[in-house]
């Protein structure tokens, strides 16, 4: 084997994969925080809601947990262009990964609901609490604080899986290495690069999660350990 | 420009195939990595358990899709000629192994201490009491998150597309291509996966169940 290691592109290059790497953090910070919403809405549906609608969002996890990431990105991009909207690659990429990731926290966020035992739920309807109290307040937080390991890594591999957007060529961080690698045809030293790159935004993604539920969780900050 | 009609259909069901037998390729190779990986993670060599800790972080940390391209160039590199097909199944069995050790580590740990010490007890060394006593057990435990986790290789290999393999999902865009019905050619195509998962995600639920593994 002979071949010369040539990372002389990173001297003029290095701004396009902080810009590559900046629209990867927007497109999935504001992937988690929708589908976060619509996962945890729809676990609320799945355990609550009438039977007809815990059909619907049981069917909606199956579809989306049994079927690629990649093929989901091809039919909302190519799907609602057909239905005669425009939308740019990055508002697709951004609908595809909530849908997507919305699956995923349902099917968590239904194992911290769940788990949750009655007696806290009939305590607090002794104490009069509405039913939209109960379920925020009793049910919600501390499910939440109990899947939090389970959710956090979810949400740090759907920031991996967000490369695969760069398919319908919206401009994050994958596609950015795409484009340097055809430039420079230094295609092994560029996705090195571009691997070192997302290990250390998996590794502040992991920090910023573990400080997210220091905040919101108040029994684990003052214990130091969960429930 | 041709309709969507039933020879396209079939052209997807028969590229299925390759997609089935990409994830033979890579449950095989990732059961034999994850398996040393697993116990690599549980050694008595700190060396190897790093080894083992480093392998895994850097994989669980990586997109697969870069894992895929590096696999792809690097192999070229190295002068391979560039069979797709080689490609995705070392890029997918490399990431494979890493999350199969993982799960297989889980569920050896999860196997209780006082089976170790009981075998201690009647002199067993450290292989046979893998292969009789503990092994045994761990497999019992790590059936149902292996096959749930054989729908997530399935679903991976729809990336070897974008390194030319043509499997189920390459074969939906070139079908595309010459239909131009994007909706419809993939909305077919993520049924075929679906077809292929959700026996597995079934199956997985159900020994879960029978095997009842609560302890």
């Amino acid at each position: 084997m002979n071949y010369d290691f040539d990372f002389e592109f990173l001297a003029d290059r290095w701004p396009d994969f902080l810009a590559g790497a900046w629209l990867t953090i927007q497109l999935t910070v504001v992937a988690i925080v929708l589908g976060f919403a619509l996962g945890t809405l729809c676990a609320v549906l799945r355990v609550y809601g009438h039977p007809l609608l815990r059909r619907l969002v049981g069917g909606y996890v199956e579809i989306i947990r049994n079927t690629p990431l990649l093929v989901q990105i091809f039919i909302v991009y190519f799907g609602i262009a057909t239905l005669g909207l425009k939308l740019s690659a990055e508002t697709s990429a951004i609908i595809a990964l909530v849908i997507n990731v919305g699956a995923y926290t349902t099917e968590i966020m239904r194992a911290g609901i769940e788990s949750i035992p009655r007696t806290q739920i009939e305590a607090a309807d002794c104490l009069g609490l509405k039913r939209l109290q109960v379920i925020l307040h009793i049910v919600l937080l501390p499910a939440m604080e109990r899947v939090y390991p389970a959710l956090s890594s979810q949400f740090v591999l759907l920031m991996l899986a967000s490369s695969i957007t760069s398919q319908i060529s919206a401009e994050e961080l994958t596609a950015v290495a795409n484009l340097i690698q055809s430039d420079t045809y230094r295609s092994f030293e560029v996705y090195i690069v571009v691997a070192i790159v997302y290990l250390a935004l998996s590794f502040l993604y992991r920090i910023a999660f573990w400080l997210i539920g220091g905040l919101l969780f108040v029994r684990r900050r003052r214990l130091g350990t969960a429930l | 420009m041709t309709q969507f009609n039933s020879f396209h259909l079939l052209y997807l069901v028969d590229a299925a195939k390759w997609t089935i037998l990409l994830s033979l390729i890579a449950f095989a190779g990732g059961a034999v990595l994850g398996m040393a990986l697993a116990l690599s993670r549980l050694s008595q060599w700190r060396a190897l358990r790093w080894l083992a800790i480093g392998y895994i972080q850097i994989v669980q940390g990586t997109p697969l899709l870069i894992l895929l391209f590096l696999a792809y160039f690097g192999l070229g590199i190295l002068g391979a000629k560039l069979e797709p097909v080689v490609a995705a199944g070392l890029a997918l069995t490399l990431y494979t192994g890493a999350f199969l050790g993982e799960i297989w580590r889980g569920c050896i740990q999860s196997v209780p201490r006082t089976q170790w010490e009981a075998s201690d007890c009647l002199g067993l060394d450290r292989l046979q009491q893998y292969v009789w006593v503990i092994l045994p057990q761990a497999t019992r435990i790590a059936i149902p998150p292996t096959v749930g986790f054989m729908v997530q290789v399935v679903k991976n290999t729809s990336l070897a597309s974008i390194i030319g393999f043509i499997e189920l999902a390459r074969a939906g865009q070139i079908v595309n291509n010459s239909t131009f019905q994007p909706f419809l050619v993939f909305v077919c195509v993520g049924a075929i996966y679906f077809a292929l998962c959700y026996p597995l995600s079934v199956t997985s639920r159900y020994l879960e169940r029978k095997l009842h593994v609560a302890r």
